[in-house]
């Protein structure tokens, strides 16, 4: 497969594109962790919700 | 499990969870399949390589109008029915929404330097692509500006409509101006004459990008509200440590 | 109708008063056309050219400047309570609102434009063409605007967040506000066909700027 004179381009749109969405799982999933252990470590201090189940609970 | 059932958001955290693997994986295998179809698709006999921008470009603009319309309906269920899951599907649609904009703007100026010989041109299209990650950016800006959930999601809801009512009217201007300005120098895709061996992997892509979308904003959602027990739990916190 | 027109006369004498502020708008208007000419340089043809366009920027500016004003006051001391929980609807209070709002902020604007048009070298032709497009455009800025505004002071932002918000609606008003003068002046359009689609677009702000803005106020303040 050759690409041409144009090759540049399509590799910079294509890896660029592929560059923000892995930005955006990592962010989705750091944001996952760090909103678990925020929750993990409430509850270690003693605060529970009002259903009286574990907040990390899914 | 029935409509009602998802406006439990501990519900709705069980179903994602359950369901968030499966959709990863479908979207892995249909991006994967888009993207060596595209690899293999012909050059264009007037574009070269550079049609294979668009097997990412289109996808892209497409999901960006198609974030703002889940948005809108989400923004309906805040206003109308206070649905308690549509404040959090609008607020986690907004920032990738404007990543996916943001996206289809580069790949457009990425094909606009080799066949217009400039990256940024003033084409209608691309101009009003420009204004609505504006709007996204501005919604995003509304939501960053208060700290009180559900106060931002009303207000975030009635911007997000009176966006989708002006979109068509910031269109239709766009290309108005545009035609007055510069007739008809920008070259057309081929329309509904898109030949097959273009046509298929463009779908496939198209669906995969959909379901990247629908899977990134379930798990954003999830984070959404898990971020709202954060913040529920610490109100607690705060005051029971007060009494 | 007497309760609007009582909330009318009182924002227009509240906005001419001392510590009003509406016509701060049209001091800023005169100053940002003004500093065109020191950056593009004291080149009359190329101000002729773009005089139009410097016009109703400025207008746009000035006028979303102003729009801060809308409702902030009100909220302040209290008295866009008492309109929210009045008998009078309030879409029409709120359109009331943008009414005296314009006449007090906006129609200053068009007044200046002739002696802003002198010193850009306009024609009086071009003038009244620019001012004759303010006319009808520059209230399809301030019923949009008054949407931004409305959520603004529901969430106790102005200012910046206020602009972000209502630049990109007003994009449609700017396009055909400035092709309908430059239509009149150089042609080769017909002045009619702009100049048409911006009274459309004044006339679909009144309806959705209102219930806009009202929903807003409703929503928001409690």
């Amino acid at each position: 497969m050759s690409l041409g004179p144009y090759a540049s381009f399509v590799v910079t749109s294509y890896a660029l594109v592929a560059a923000i969405i892995m930005l955006l799982i990592i962010w989705i999933g750091v944001d996952y962790r760090h909103q678990r252990q925020r929750l993990r470590d409430l509850e270690a201090s003693g605060v529970t919700r009002r259903s009286g189940r574990t907040a990390t609970e899914i | 499990m029935t409509l009602i059932d998802l406006a439990n958001p501990t519900k709705f955290l069980s179903l994602t969870t359950r369901v968030l693997p499966w959709l990863a994986v479908a979207t892995a295998i249909l991006l994967l399949v888009g993207f060596y179809q595209a690899a293999m698709a012909p050059d264009d006999y007037q574009q070269g390589a550079t049609v294979k921008i668009m097997f990412v470009h289109v996808p892209n603009a497409w999901l960006s109008m198609f974030v703002w319309g889940v948005m809108s309906v989400a923004a309906l269920g805040t206003l109308v029915w206070r649905h308690p899951l549509a404040d959090v599907a609008a607020k986690a649609a907004a920032p990738i929404g404007a990543a996916f904009t943001f996206l289809a703007l580069v790949t457009g100026a990425l094909w606009g330097r080799p066949m217009w010989g400039t990256y940024w041109e003033w084409d209608a299209r691309l101009t009003s692509v420009l204004i609505l990650f504006l709007m996204y950016l501005g919604l995003m800006a509304l939501w960053r500006a208060v700290d009180d959930p559900s106060r931002a999601a009303r207000a975030a809801a009635i911007l997000t409509l009176v966006g989708a009512l002006n979109l068509p009217i910031i269109k239709f201007s766009v290309d108005w101006w545009n035609t007055l300005h510069q007739p008809a120098s920008v070259m057309r895709m081929g329309g509904p004459s898109l030949d097959n061996a273009f046509l298929i992997p463009l779908l496939v892509m198209a669906v995969g990008f959909t379901l990247l979308f629908v899977t990134l904003h379930l798990a954003a959602m999830r984070n959404e509200i898990l971020r709202r027990r954060v913040r529920s739990l610490q109100m607690m916190q705060a005051s029971q440590q007060a009494a | 109708m007497t309760a609007l027109a009582a909330l009318i006369r009182r924002d227009i004498r509240i906005a001419l008063r001392v510590g009003g502020g509406a016509l701060i708008g049209v001091l800023f208007f005169l100053t940002v056309t003004v500093l065109m000419p020191f950056a593009i340089g004291p080149d009359l043809p190329l101000l002729t050219r773009l005089g139009p366009a410097i016009l109703w920027l400025g207008a746009l500016l000035a006028s979303l400047l102003t729009l801060d004003r809308l409702f902030t006051a009100d909220h302040e001391d209290g008295s866009l309570d008492l309109i929210v929980m009045g008998r009078t609807p309030l879409e029409l209070a709120c359109a009331a609102k943008a009414l005296a709002h314009w006449l007090a902020a906006g129609l200053p604007l068009i007044v200046a434009t002739p002696v802003l048009g002198l010193m850009l070298n306009l024609d009086a032709t071009a003038t009244s063409a620019v001012a004759l497009t303010l006319l009808a455009g520059t209230p399809a800025l301030t019923f949009t605007g008054m949407i931004g505004a409305a959520l603004a002071v529901t969430l106790h932002r102005g200012g910046l967040l206020l602009a972000v918000l209502v630049l990109p609606l007003s994009i449609p008003v700017l396009i055909f506000g400035v092709a309908a003068s430059q239509a009149a002046i150089s042609g080769p359009l017909a002045f009619g066909t702009p100049f048409s689609i911006l009274c459309a677009l004044s006339l679909v702000s009144f309806v959705v700027g209102p219930f806009a803005a009202a929903a807003s106020l409703r929503h928001g303040l409690d």
